[in-house]
């Protein structure tokens, strides 16, 4: 289970709306025990794809997440999860989603449709690969 | 020759919790090779069924991105340091 302050789910949506019709992206950084995620912060980054192809795509420069990772780690806190829009699409996993997930990530979508964010769900990629497992996400605190 | 090597939080989970490695190899291909051996559930992860990088792993060595250099064949000397980046992406429509 993912547990996102308001505050937190609120810039997550709003990264969304600024966004489109691109897809925004981000870090999702916070702490973890006993297989509960409680998020702290986002930390948003600049979507790398080139012009149009933003509105359906989305990448992370590897120094830019580097960069986020180190500086969590200094707060005693840890990157746990990836947050992107789909613009005009739902909030769910596309075959790009999981061709490129990775273990241990929560990723977190939301979709944004006519400029404006709606649905919200997160997933895990499962450890054979061949699926993205929704989660549980509980806004607000807990 | 002994290589440091980071592994992502992500990848935490296949190295025992390990964050830091010291492997010996003398390539970039060959200190993967010595990483999946001491590790082989991380090799799904990794590697495709070519045996190559999948695409969202970046492989640093100091601030060098190999792909664009060599690859495997980067050689690697004492001390360097090589850390392993997730490269993330995706999107809506493929």
């Amino acid at each position: 289970m993912i547990i996102l302050p308001l505050r937190v789910e609120s810039d997550i949506r709003g990264e969304a709306r600024r966004a489109y019709p691109w897809e925004c992206c981000g870090l999702i950084v916070g702490t973890s025990s006993a297989g509960v995620r409680r998020a702290a912060r986002i930390v948003p980054l600049n979507n790398a794809r080139e012009g149009e192809e933003r509105r359906r795509r989305f990448a992370i420069d590897p120094l830019d997440f580097a960069r986020a990772e180190r500086e969590a780690a200094r707060e005693g806190l840890e990157v746990w999860g990836i947050y992107h829009s789909h613009p005009d699409h739902p909030a769910a996993p596309s075959a790009r989603d999981l061709e490129r997930a990775l273990p241990f990530y929560s990723y977190v979508i939301v979709a944004a449709r006519d400029g404006e964010d709606r649905e919200l769900n997160s997933f895990l990629l499962a450890s054979d690969r061949s699926r993205m497992e929704p989660e549980e996400v509980w806004v607000g605190e807990k | 020759m002994p290589v440091t090597l980071f592994i992502p939080t992500a990848l935490r989970g296949f190295t025992e919790r390990n964050a830091e490695l010291s492997l010996e190899a003398a390539t970039v291909g060959e200190l993967i090779s010595a990483l999946t051996q001491k590790y082989p559930d991380l090799r799904t992860h990794l590697l495709d069924e070519k045996g190559e990088l999948r695409p969202f792993v970046n492989v640093f060595v100091g601030e060098i991105n190999i792909q664009s250099r060599g690859g495997f064949a980067f050689p690697l000397k004492d001390g360097d340091v090589v850390t392993l980046i997730p490269a993330i992406a995706g999107g809506a429509r493929g």
